[in-house]
């Protein structure tokens, strides 16, 4: 699309292009030397804030420190993550197909649940977990994730049963089967397959809600930059981010590329890609995946 | 069930909050989004790649993670902005809300069907004009539900300032689960209710316009 | 840390020979062996001690505790990063532990924070808690108490260059900062009506809105926020203790032969100089050793 909305450049256009994009990320790169220049007159790089990470103080080790950040922060947000995923994917299946039932007042409970998790924050779900039901944090962190994203992995596999031509329910009957023979067998793995991206896409937000669990108390990744931050002082603070919001970034980035990647793979054999790219779009904002697609 | 009636003044004073920050957070991402999405379609090369990068930065970061820097971390920088929690509180969660306006503008462009564009260049709009005179205005009915959900995400994602500083209807639950140990259930219900009042009513608007624009199609 | 580590095991040394000669049997077992098999070697003396039936015996017979207290407390309940918490709240509870013939390696520590201690009693995720944990009439309903084995008071944390604040009656009109769930917390919302209330997660997050403007003032348990003072020079600790905090040893509702034990326990440990060199240990680095508080048998 953008590619029509100008020219292709010609050779001059190229150059001041070229011109303009070497300015541009020189300024830009000033301005990041001007930042790191001001922090580094406040003392931030300054060796004593970063030896946390290779020579720490108070007779911990190094490898204490990294194992605090990598096996048991990192380790309880995927943990969670992992507890969390297929519980939710399983009772997201099992209300996608409760709302495919023929007569409305068996399907009404399954939308109502459907609405009602999806309107609400993860983050209220985790405190109903921790301080209504009594959960030790790691079960309320787990409660919160599987409540709110089996509503919408139900409605991502609600709006690709809906994206499917009508003529494969129909194929599917006139060959005998039945109707849950034709959900199962036919309608949904085409369903999960289209949706494929937007799963994924949404497993993200589910790893990046885990870090919610900071709030209810949850020792995850950034619990434990913080605890870490408390027991050696607040001057390794900026060091202890910069590395908990890497590890962040590399296991989020590298999940959001193989969502990207799958989408790539399915769009070259399905129709309705178009769908999926927005329903993934929608969803890993962790909003409201729209009713009609 | 008392519990909600007797303190249903905190219950309105943390709603109110909730939407304000809503409100604050949804105007200023929606402005920074729609300047990244020209941003992302833009002739110019390094405008692209920063929006992009940008984009994709934020998206990958959990919200949470922006909060704590900016209220946290970034002063230790020196970057300390003069303001209270609940302005950080819209800080963050603009920052954050930003980057998924600017895919859902951006999703609208692209939907806008292609023929559109190369008869505006065809007539000699420049990228400007193509853009403002005739894809957007397009792109606007269909942009408007993914938007909505966007800013239902964004209501849900304020409650995330309950955990730094701010007193909104997530946090006025929390203070009143520990004031009422014995009614936090329908404490925390209470709480439930005023987010849906907000969800649901931006639900029913953006399956209206959702309906609307599929007929017009 | 070292010397920390050091004093930790002469305590538990000496906790070992005092349930030693109390027991009047295995003298030997205690005083010389490392801790581990200490514990293995008193435990079957430690079982029969405790009647039939007791949340004790129950104990002592798995050879493992629950303890919830803070991770985040300094000087009261901190984790490192090796993941093992320090500070007053944790000796007590080694201490107690020890007296269930529980070594060190039997405890297993769950962070509690101030809104889940009644619900993990409650609902048993933990055995005790102890976790600068205020003993009051609300709680009381919920779970029984043992102690206080310590007596702090709510006051104030403020910039030492800051001259506004002096007490509790200057608090009108300023943010003052302090954790969601807490009793200081509650207590500056029903007290302080003019003061607005910012509740972050943890106290430690207070502080650099407080040295950077954004909150007028830090308050909470005197002893916390001395902890605080003495790490930084900026920061001073205002007025007197406006409230009494006692703190007590959190565990089941109406289980009164557990609670009588561990009230024996503090007793005891306040007449042999237990609680003292615990004190000392964590706490007392930074803070002046006080007299330990009458344990409260209600």
């Amino acid at each position: 699309m953008s590619s029509v909305l100008y020219d292709s450049p010609g050779p001059l256009a190229r150059r001041r292009e070229l011109v303009g994009s070497i300015v541009g990320v020189l300024i830009l790169l000033g301005l990041v030397g001007l930042g790191l220049w001001y922090a580094a007159q406040r003392g931030v790089f300054d060796a004593d804030r970063w030896d946390v990470l290779y020579d720490p103080p108070k007779n911990q080790t190094a490898a204490n420190v990294w194992r605090s950040l990598l096996v048991q922060g990192l380790g309880a947000t995927l943990r969670a993550a992992v507890f969390a995923a297929p519980l939710a994917l399983f009772l997201g299946l099992l209300l996608a197909l409760w709302r495919t039932a023929r007569l409305r007042w068996l399907r009404v409970p399954a939308i109502a649940a459907i609405e009602l998790f999806r309107g609400l924050p993860v983050l209220l779900m985790m405190f109903f977990g921790f301080l209504a039901l009594g959960m030790p944090a790691f079960q309320a962190v787990v409660f919160g994730l599987v409540i709110y994203n089996m509503a919408i992995f139900a409605e991502i596999l609600r709006a690709g049963l809906a994206s499917l031509p009508k003529g494969q329910a129909e194929a599917a009957y006139a060959v005998g089967l039945t109707r849950s023979q034709t959900l199962m067998s036919v309608l949904l793995p085409q369903a999960v397959r289209t949706m494929m991206p937007s799963l994924i896409a949404q497993l993200v937000v589910l790893l990046k809600d885990s870090s919610l669990g900071f709030i209810i108390g949850y020792a995850e990744l950034l619990k434990s930059i913080q605890n870490n931050s408390q027991y050696f002082g607040p001057q390794y603070l900026v060091a202890l981010f910069t590395v908990g919001a890497s590890i962040y970034l590399v296991v989020n980035l590298s999940l959001s590329w193989l969502a990207r990647w799958l989408e790539r793979r399915t769009s070259r054999t399905s129709a309705p890609a178009r769908d999926a790219e927005m329903v993934a779009m929608q969803a890993s904002g962790s909003g409201i995946v729209s009713a009609d697609t | 069930m008392d519990v909600i009636a007797d303190n249903l003044p905190a219950y309105l004073q943390g709603f109110s909050l909730t939407l304000r920050l809503t409100l604050y957070a949804g105007g200023l991402a929606l402005a920074i989004g729609l300047v990244l999405a020209a941003m992302r379609v833009s002739p110019l090369r390094p405008m692209r790649g920063f929006a992009a990068t940008y984009v994709e930065l934020l998206r990958n970061t959990p919200l949470t993670l922006v909060f704590f820097f900016i209220i946290l971390v970034a002063p230790r920088f020196g970057v300390l902005l003069p303001l209270d929690f609940i302005g950080f509180a819209v800080v963050a969660l603009t920052l954050y809300t930003a980057a998924f306006v600017c895919e859902a503008i951006r999703s609208g462009i692209n939907s806008v069907g292609i023929g559109q564009a190369e008869a505006a260049r065809a007539i000699g709009l420049t990228f400007g004009q193509t853009l403002n005179q005739v894809i957007l205005p397009q792109a606007f009915r269909t942009v408007i539900p993914p938007l909505i959900n966007v800013f239902i995400a964004l209501a849900k994602n304020t409650s995330v300032a309950a955990g730094f500083g701010v007193v909104d209807l997530m946090g006025t639950g929390r203070r009143l689960a520990t004031a009422n140990p014995g009614g936090v259930t329908w404490v925390l219900v209470g709480v439930a209710l005023g987010y849906l009042v907000i969800t649901i009513t931006l639900g029913a608007i953006a399956a209206q316009v959702e309906r609307k624009v599929a007929f017009t199609r | 840390m070292r010397s920390r580590r050091g004093a930790v095991a002469l305590i538990a040394a000496a906790t070992l020979a005092l349930a030693g000669c109390g027991n009047g049997d295995d003298a030997d077992g205690g005083t010389t062996d490392p801790a581990p098999d200490a514990g293995e070697t008193t435990e079957p003396a430690e079982t029969t001690e405790f009647p039939e039936g007791s949340t004790m015996a129950a104990l002592a017979e798995a050879g493992t505790i629950t303890i919830g207290t803070k991770f985040d407390q300094p000087l009261f309940g901190l984790v490192g990063p090796d993941g093992v918490p320090e500070g007053f709240d944790v000796e007590i509870g080694r201490i107690i532990a020890e007296k269930l013939g529980i070594d060190d390696d039997g405890i297993e520590w769950v962070e509690t924070v101030s809104a889940n201690r009644e619900t993990f009693i409650e609902n048993g995720t933990v055995d005790i808690v102890i976790a600068t944990y205020t003993i009051n009439d609300a709680r009381k309903e919920l779970i029984s108490f043992a102690g206080p084995y310590y007596e702090a008071g709510q006051s104030i944390l403020t910039l030492a260059s800051n001259e506004d604040i002096q007490g509790p009656d200057d608090l009108a009109g300023t943010r003052v900062c302090t954790v969601s769930g807490s009793t200081p917390e509650q207590n500056l919302v029903a007290n302080f009506p003019d003061a607005e209330v910012v509740p972050f997660g943890t106290y430690s997050e207070c502080l650099e809105p407080l040295k950077n403007g954004q909150v007028d003032a830090v308050s909470t348990d005197n002893v916390i926020l001395a902890g605080f003072a003495a790490d930084d020079a900026e920061l001073e600790v205002r007025g007197e203790p406006f409230t009494e905090e006692p703190y007590g040893i959190g565990l089941a509702m109406d289980d009164d032969e557990f609670r009588d034990w561990i009230n024996d326990v503090l007793e005891e440990i306040y007449e042999d100089g237990t609680w003292t060199a615990a004190w000392e240990s964590t706490a007392g680095t930074v803070l002046p050793t006080p007299e330990p508080p009458a344990v409260d048998r209600y």
